[in-house]
C-alpha cells in the first residue's frame, strides 16, 4: 500500500514523457519532409550565435521591456528546473526534499527558486497585461484571432498556476517544518512563501499536509501537462530556439540562395559547344521544380523555423509592408507554413504516406497578394530573436510563381522583358548606357 | 561646374594594355535615371579629383539581375549574372565600386557562386578609404552645421552590415546628423526593394515611401541624405507628396561631398 504514490508517480511520469516523446518524433519526421540543407560550415560562428542570440538573448533585449521580462521568465524556467529534478526524485523514491542534506547550499537554492518564481509570476502577469489590457498592436494582428490568441494566454495561465502552486507548496511546507511535523525536516529558506505564513497560521497539521501534498502533486502534474502542451502550441520555441539559432543564416542577409538547377541550365545555354537537341543523359534526374508551392519544397531549416516561431510578431511589427496596411505579415508566413506542415503530417498519420489532398501552401494558406508585397528588406529576419528567416520562404514562393506558372504581376513581366532585351529594367537601349557622360 | 569629366572605358584601357585601379559599376539607375545620373557624375568628379585610376564598362555593362532574382526569375538573374561575369573576367577585373547598394550586394554576395569573385565596395566605403588614404578631402563647406538625417539603404545596412561609412562621411561634412527613430539595423525600407520599384504597391493604407518620408521629416532636416539611387527616388517622391520640396532636399552623400568642394 505504501508504495502506491510512488507507482502512481512513475506511471504519470512515464506517460507524460512518453506521449511527449511520441509527438516530438512527429515534429522531427515532419521537418524531415523538407529538402536537405548543408549547415556543416562555420561551426564556431554558429555556436557563437547559440551562445549570444539563444542563450544570451541578445536580440530579445533590443526591445528592453519585453526583453528584460523574457529574461526573467527564461532564467526562472531554467533554474527552477533544478527543483523539478528534486521533485521527480522525491516522487520516485517517496522521499521529501532529498537535496536537503546540502545544508546552506540548499537554503540558497530554495531561496533562489522562490525569488525567481515570484519574479516569473510578476513577469507573466505583466505579459498578460500587455496582451490583454494594453493590447499591444502586434498581438492583435488579423492572424492572431482565435487559437493563436488563446494559445498565448493559456501558456501564461499555465505558468501563473505553476508558480502559485510552487509557492503554496513551499508555504505549507515551511509551516509544517515549524510545527515539527514528522517527514517535514527543517530545510530550505523561504523568503517569498514565508510571507504567506499568516494564511497558514491557524490551519491544523492535517489541513497543512493536505494543502502541501495537493500543491506538490498538482505542480508536477501541471508540469507534465505543460510539457505535453508544447507540441500543440507555439511554445515549442523553448526547446527549438537553440537548434534553430544554430542553423540560422551566417551569410550576409543580402545573399539570397543560388538555385543550382538553374545554374546548370544557364551554363548549358551559354556553352557554344553544347548540343541543344541532345537527349538527356541516361538516368539523369527529371529537372527539379523551381521554387516552392508547398511545404515539401522548402528545406528542413525553413520547416524548423516554422515550428520554432512563437508568434511574438516582432517581424511583422518591423515589416514595411505590414506597417503600411498591406496583407503581408512575416509572422503569418511562418504560422501558415507550420499549419500546412501539421496538416501534411496528419495526412501521413492517417494514410501511412502523403496522399495528395488538393491543397498546398500557396493560395490555400499564403496568398499571392502577400508574397508580392515584400520589399525583401530583411527587417523581419533582423527582428527575429531566434533567427527565423521568413524572407527566404517568400522568395522561393515567388520563384515558383514566376518560373513554374509565369504568374508575375504584369508590370514585373514588362520589367523582366526589358532586362532581357535591353539589359536594364527600363526600355532604354543598352548602347545608350554611357550617354550620361556627355549630357550637361 | 567644370564640365570636363573623364570617364574612360574598360575597352579603352584594354586597347592601351592597361588595367585601372578599380571598375566603377554605374548600374541601370546611374546610367539612365535622370536623378541618378547626377549622382553618377558627382561620384565621377570625386574620382577624377582624387586622381583615381578607374574605368567603366559603358555599353558592355548590363543589369546585375537583382530585380529579376528578387521578383522570382532566377533564370533571368543567372543569365544576366553570367553575362556580366564573363565580361568582367575577360577584363580581369579585381575591384569594383558602385553607387548602387543593389548592384553592390548582388555582385558581392551572389556573383561568387556563379564564378565572379571581386572585391566590391559601395561608393561610401570607397570614398571613406580615399579619405583615410589622404587622397580625398572632405570639407563641410555649405553643409557645415546643417541638420541632416541619413536613410540607411536596406541592401547596404541590414543586408551587408555597413552603417558607419556613410555616417563617417557625413561627420566629415560637419553636419548636424540627426537619426530617425528607425535607423541602422532597424531602418525602415524606402519601399523600392525586392523589385517593388517597378510595380504598383499592393493595396494598403499608405505607401511605404510616405511612411519613411514622414519619419525623416519628423527630424526636421534640411537634407535627407541617401546612399542608393532607388531610395533617393522614393524619398524625393515622398518629399514632393508632402509638399516639402521647397524646404527639404534628398541628396546622395557623393553629391554632398562633391557639392561641398564646388566640384
Amino acid at each position: 500500500m505504501q508504495y502506491i504514490p510512488n507507482i502512481l508517480f512513475l506511471i504519470l511520469l512515464a506517460a507524460g514523457i512518453g506521449y511527449f516523446t511520441m509527438n516530438i518524433r512527429k515534429v522531427i519526421r515532419n521537418i524531415k519532409l523538407g529538402t536537405d540543407f548543408d549547415a556543416s560550415d562555420r561551426k564556431g560562428e554558429r555556436w557563437g550565435n547559440v551562445v549570444r542570440i539563444a542563450m544570451g538573448q541578445s536580440k530579445m533585449v533590443k526591445r528592453p521591456i519585453s526583453g528584460l521580462l523574457h529574461i526573467i521568465v527564461y532564467v526562472g524556467f531554467i533554474i527552477i528546473n533544478i527543483e523539478v529534478l528534486e521533485i521527480i526524485i522525491d516522487g520516485i523514491l517517496g522521499t521529501h526534499r532529498i537535496f536537503a542534506p546540502l545544508g546552506a547550499m540548499y537554503d540558497v537554492l530554495i531561496a533562489t527558486f522562490e525569488i525567481l518564481a515570484f519574479l516569473v509570476l510578476v513577469g507573466v502577469i505583466v505579459f498578460w497585461t500587455r496582451r490583454n489590457i494594453q493590447k499591444i498592436k502586434r498581438f492583435w494582428n488579423p492572424e492572431m484571432k482565435g487559437w493563436p490568441k488563446n494559445d498565448a494566454n493559456y501558456i501564461l495561465y499555465f505558468e501563473m498556476v505553476l508558480m502559485v502552486l510552487f509557492l503554496t507548496m513551499n508555504g505549507a511546507d515551511l509551516q509544517l517544518q515549524n510545527l515539527g511535523s514528522a517527514h517535514y525536516t527543517k530545510a530550505g529558506m523561504f523568503p517569498i512563501s514565508g510571507l504567506l505564513a499568516p494564511i497558514f497560521e491557524n490551519f491544523s497539521e492535517a489541513t497543512l499536509i493536505f494543502i502541501e501534498r495537493t500543491a506538490w502533486w498538482l505542480h508536477i502534474i501541471g508540469i507534465l501537462i505543460f510539457l505535453n502542451y508544447l507540441y500543440f502550441s507555439k511554445h515549442l520555441h523553448i526547446m527549438l530556439a537553440f537548434p534553430n539559432v544554430y542553423f540560422g543564416r551566417v551569410e550576409p542577409k543580402g545573399k539570397f540562395k543560388n538555385n543550382e538547377a538553374v545554374t546548370n541550365e544557364v551554363k548549358l545555354m551559354m556553352d557554344p559547344s553544347a548540343d541543344p537537341y541532345a537527349a538527356p543523359a541516361e538516368g539523369a534526374e527529371a529537372p527539379a521544380k523551381f521554387g516552392a508551392s508547398d511545404v515539401m519544397d522548402l528545406n528542413q531549416i525553413q520547416l524548423l523555423n516554422a515550428y520554432t516561431c512563437t508568434e511574438c510578431g516582432r517581424c511583422t511589427s518591423e515589416c514595411p509592408a505590414n506597417i503600411t496596411g498591406k496583407k503581408l505579415s512575416p509572422r503569418k508566413i511562418m504560422m501558415d507554413t507550420r499549419d500546412r506542415l501539421e496538416e501534411v503530417g496528419k495526412n501521413i498519420d492517417t494514410n501511412g504516406e502523403f496522399k495528395p489532398d488538393g491543397k498546398q501552401l500557396l493560395d490555400d494558406y499564403i496568398t499571392r497578394e502577400e508574397l508580392w508585397a515584400c520589399t525583401s528588406c530583411n527587417a523581419c529576419v533582423e527582428a527575429c530573436p531566434v533567427s527565423i528567416d521568413p524572407l527566404s520562404i517568400i522568395m522561393e514562393m515567388r520563384q515558383y510563381l514566376v518560373m513554374e506558372q509565369s504568374a508575375a504581376p504584369n508590370e514585373l513581366n514588362v520589367t523582366m522583358t526589358n532586362i532581357e532585351n535591353n539589359g536594364a529594367p527600363w526600355p532604354f537601349n543598352q548602347m545608350d548606357r554611357l550617354n550620361w557622360k556627355n549630357e550637361v | 561646374m567644370s564640365e570636363t569629366i573623364k570617364v574612360p572605358t574598360m575597352a579603352e584601357y584594354m586597347a592601351e594594355g592597361k588595367q585601372p585601379e578599380v571598375l566603377f559599376w554605374v548600374g541601370c539607375a546611374g546610367s539612365f535615371d535622370d536623378r541618378a545620373k547626377k549622382i553618377t557624375k558627382a561620384f565621377v568628379k570625386l574620382l577624377n579629383n582624387a586622381k583615381v585610376d578607374f574605368a567603366v564598362l559603358g555599353t558592355e555593362e548590363s543589369c546585375t539581375g537583382d530585380p529579376a532574382k528578387r521578383a522570382g526569375n532566377e533564370f533571368l538573374f543567372q543569365m544576366q549574372a553570367m553575362g556580366n561575369i564573363e565580361v568582367m573576367n575577360a577584363y580581369e577585373v579585381k575591384k569594383i565600386v558602385t553607387a548602387c547598394p543593389h548592384c553592390f550586394n548582388t555582385i558581392k554576395n551572389e556573383y561568387p557562386e556563379l564564378g565572379g569573385n571581386y572585391e566590391v565596395m559601395h561608393h561610401t566605403q570607397f570614398l571613406k578609404s580615399l579619405l583615410s588614404e589622404g587622397r580625398l578631402k572632405v570639407e563641410g563647406g555649405k553643409f557645415k552645421g546643417k541638420r541632416i538625417t541619413f536613410h540607411d539603404p536596406c541592401y547596404l545596412g541590414r543586408a551587408n552590415g555597413e552603417y558607419e561609412a556613410p555616417r563617417e562621411l557625413l561627420q566629415k561634412l560637419e553636419v548636424e546628423l540627426v537619426e530617425m527613430k528607425r535607423c541602422k539595423t532597424r531602418g525602415l525600407c524606402c519601399g523600392a526593394g525586392g523589385a517593388q520599384m517597378f510595380k504598383e504597391p499592393e493595396p494598403g493604407n499608405k505607401d511605404i515611401n510616405i511612411e519613411r518620408t514622414e519619419e525623416a521629416l519628423e527630424t526636421k532636416p534640411e537634407i535627407i541624405a541617401a546612399g542608393c539611387p532607388f531610395c533617393n527616388t522614393m524619398l524625393t517622391d515622398g518629399v514632393k507628396g508632402k509638399d516639402k520640396e521647397a524646404d527639404v532636399t534628398v541628396m546622395d552623400i557623393a553629391e554632398m561631398i562633391a557639392n561641398a568642394s564646388d566640384l
